[in-house]
């Protein structure tokens, strides 16, 4: 059973790690997390060095090289402050497995602690309200596994768009499965992977919601990746970007 | 009927995936299994703590295992069932052939035991000219077709109504085609009927044993173990080192975390429990129980504490009805006994991390196995282990596991290395996202096998690195 996580207060300054996805993919995204970070009246520091969290080389079996990777990283946060991740897998990666690749290690520990998914950031340390200021929208959302199973952060995600008055969150068949994206899993086990994408994306699809969101730039690049094969116009994007545009803060 | 082999994973996984009806018979039942299961736990708080008992009481028991064995092989002596020990599957055959022999059997009928067919028995019996009958109705009808089981708590799984009337038209005499399924019960029923009656030797896997009193717990619906243990002169149970608890209070929590997840049931019709052979006066019930105890790689899952977790399934098969990944190809593109999450982290212990070929990779780590494992298997933990298990030799602290290191791969690892070098020198890591970058017109539309479905991810004309300094925030 998992242990039920204690928060800390509002902090007045916190390093954001955006991501290598969001970084090669989606910087817009990462600005957007500021702004909104920014919104709750938080000093953000983005550090340049940041690359990965080196949950491929985890994944895949290689641990040294994943400790290499952690330890790298974990330097590039000296000051007490949250890091907040803008990706439940990321954050999984950072917050769960860091410690599992250091037993025993209670600075890793320490650092692990401090380390929060985005909306589970937004919602429980800062207990943001965001006031919606768009049109009324319909929008589906996709949580990755990680941000499901090991962060719980499902939960968060939804809570900020359920803020938002005029958004109304539509449910898509087998939302908690996999998108089928794993990783090195969609390129070691294609047929599987695709079978699992195109399930994931008839169902989207299928929910007649106009837009799709997700706070996982893995799982997007799957199911973007797969709408776009498949002809469809809908394109997830990040929920920070959404969150940003809909709380009158967007960049058009 | 193929051999299926967890080594030819992939084409098995591919054959599958291109058979709509295989895919349509899985989603359907799993769709059930997973609503009968989350009904059966309607209350979290309860669940919670049915769970956590569970899960205490495996870890316990699997903390005192030897002592436990020693104290199960007391108690069951006493009680007058004859233990035998067997290290493999070839052992465990042989127990068992001698005891056919000796009895001079013909048939043997059999109730559902998934160890059974992890040492191959139906098909080292046949080989004397013993038959060996599954009397479980989903076993039965996989056994008609020459199969192999899909499921471990549903054998027949893959078939759907129309299948398995065709299965008994081809096998049944008298039996006319129907959709009917307490007809097509019926009459499997029917048929079994003989077996029992005709029977020499009964056969019986166990769900659980306990040392405290010698007794043997069987679990089922349908009461085929219940005759199986009953009616043949001689009763033989097979089982797994593994299976044993320590006293009697420790079944309640297990029973009711195995229905509830296994069918979504809060008990079974059937709870046998088998504590001596049959005692002078008794009306019924074998003259001869003997109960052999398999280890095959258990002992090396136990040696490891991590890995030892392993040893905690209580076979409900709640992980597979869970996981994406079995739902779409079903069970027999493992190729294993075990199917399914469970499967991927037992048969690297029976048959060596080489053999099980490219399974613990078959998962998308979703998780979706550990959240819903009864007794709190971290499945996905134990995949990542097993996967530098496969990768690497023997790692300082651990005992080593067979076939470790079968999957090193030196380019993989280079790419790994070079993965970690890049990761930590982030000016070099620029550099090549830079390239990343400028190559990205050049990208097909369609790259390799990620291509297949999808087309290439196009990065962002600028990094969110160089947003940020053009806007001077660093
Ligand atoms: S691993 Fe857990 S969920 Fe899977 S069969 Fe065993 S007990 Fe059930």
């Amino acid at each position: 059973m998992d242990v039920i996580r204690v928060y800390p207060a509002k902090p007045a300054h916190v390093y954001l790690y955006a991501t290598c996805l969001v970084d090669l993919f989606d910087p817009q995204a990462g600005l957007d997390a500021i702004g909104l970070l920014e919104r709750q009246g938080l000093a953000v520091t983005v550090v340049t060095g940041q690359t990965c969290c080196g949950q491929p080389a985890y994944s895949a079996g290689y641990n040294d090289e994943a400790r290499a990777v952690a330890q790298s990283q974990m330097a590039l946060f000296p000051e007490p402050w949250p890091v907040v991740v803008l990706s439940g897998s990321c954050g999984g990666m950072m917050h769960h497995h860091y410690r599992r690749l250091f037993a025993g290690d209670a600075a890793v520990a320490a650092f692990c602690e401090r380390v929060f998914e985005f909306t589970e950031f937004l919602v429980q340390v800062c207990r943001a309200k965001l006031d919606d200021k768009g049109e009324p929208r319909q929008v589906t959302m996709h949580t990755s596994c990680a941000a499901r199973r090991e962060m719980k952060v499902h939960v968060t995600a939804s809570q900020l768009l359920g803020q938002l008055a005029q958004v109304e969150l539509v449910k898509h068949g087998y939302q908690e499965e996999c998108c089928g994206f794993g990783g090195t899993f969609a390129v070691r086990h294609p047929q599987i992977s695709q079978a699992m994408v195109e399930d994931k994306t008839r169902h989207i699809v299928n929910s007649g919601a106009p837009e799709l969101v997700s706070a996982d730039w893995g799982c997007l690049l799957n199911i973007n990746g797969a709408l776009e094969y498949q002809g469809e116009r809908l394109q997830g994007r990040h929920l920070a970007s959404f969150l940003l545009e809909r709380v009158g803060g967007g960049h058009g | 009927m193929a051999e299926h082999s967890p080594r030819r994973f992939t084409p098995q996984a591919q054959e599958a995936l291109a058979s709509p009806v295989i895919r349509q018979n899985f989603r359907g039942a799993m769709d059930y299994l997973r609503k009968a299961r989350s009904n059966a736990f309607s209350d979290p708080v309860e669940a919670d703590a049915v769970l956590a008992k569970a899960e205490a009481v495996r870890r316990r028991c699997l903390s005192q295992l030897p002592a436990l064995l020693e104290t199960l092989e007391q108690r069951c002596t006493a009680n007058g069932i004859q233990v035998h020990w067997a290290e493999t599957p070839a052992e465990a055959n042989a127990i068992i052939r001698a005891l056919c022999q000796r009895e001079d059997a013909k048939l043997v009928a059999k109730g559902k035991s998934m160890v059974s067919e992890e040492i191959g028995l139906n098909k080292h019996l046949a080989g004397l000219g013993i038959d060996c009958r599954e009397t479980d109705m989903g076993e039965f009808i996989v056994q008609l077709d020459g199969d192999r089981p899909s499921h471990i708590i549903m054998p027949a799984i893959h078939k759907n109504k129309d299948e398995i009337s065709a299965t008994f038209e081809q096998h049944l005499p008298d039996f006319e085609a129907t959709r009917d399924v307490d007809q097509l019960i019926a009459a499997g029923r029917q048929a079994l009927r003989e077996k029992f009656q005709a029977a020499e030797v009964g056969l019986t896997g166990v769900n659980f044993a306990v040392a405290e009193t010698g007794t043997l717990c069987l679990v089922e619906n349908e009461g085929n173990g219940r005759m199986c243990s009953t009616i043949p002169r001689v009763h033989i149970a097979v089982t797994g080192i593994e299976k044993v608890v320590e006293q009697l209070s420790d079944i309640a929590p297990l029973y009711s975390a195995l229905t509830r997840s296994a069918t979504g049931q809060a008990i079974t019709t059937y709870f046998n429990m088998v504590s001596s052979p049959r005692r002078p006066g008794e009306w019924d019930g074998p003259e001869e129980v003997h109960l052999v105890l398999l280890d095959n790689g258990r002992s090396q899952a136990f040696a490891d504490d991590e890995l030892r977790q392993t040893l905690q399934c209580i076979r409900c098969g709640a992980c597979m009805n869970h996981c994406p990944v079995y739902g779409r190809i079903g069970g027999h593109a493992y190729g294993t006994v075990y199917p399914g999450p469970i499967g991927k982290i037992i048969s690297p212990h029976l048959l060596g991390l080489d053999d099980a070929g490219e399974l613990p990779t078959a998962s998308s780590l979703c998780g979706a196995c550990g959240e819903v494992c009864p007794v709190g298997i971290p499945i996905p933990a134990l995949l990542q282990r097993l996967r530098v298990e496969a990768k690497h030799g023997a790692s300082a602290g651990h005992p080593p596991l067979k076939g470790q290191g079968a999957k090193a791969n030196r380019l993989e690892a280079l790419a790994m290395k070079g993965f970690a070098w890049l990761a930590r020198h982030p000016r070099c890591y620029r550099a090549g996202t830079w390239l990343a970058r400028r190559l990205a017109p050049f990208y097909p539309r369609r790259l390799g096998a990620w291509g297949q479905c999808r087309v290439t991810p196009k990065p962002a004309p600028k990094p969110l690195s160089q947003l940020l300094k053009e806007q001077r925030r660093v």
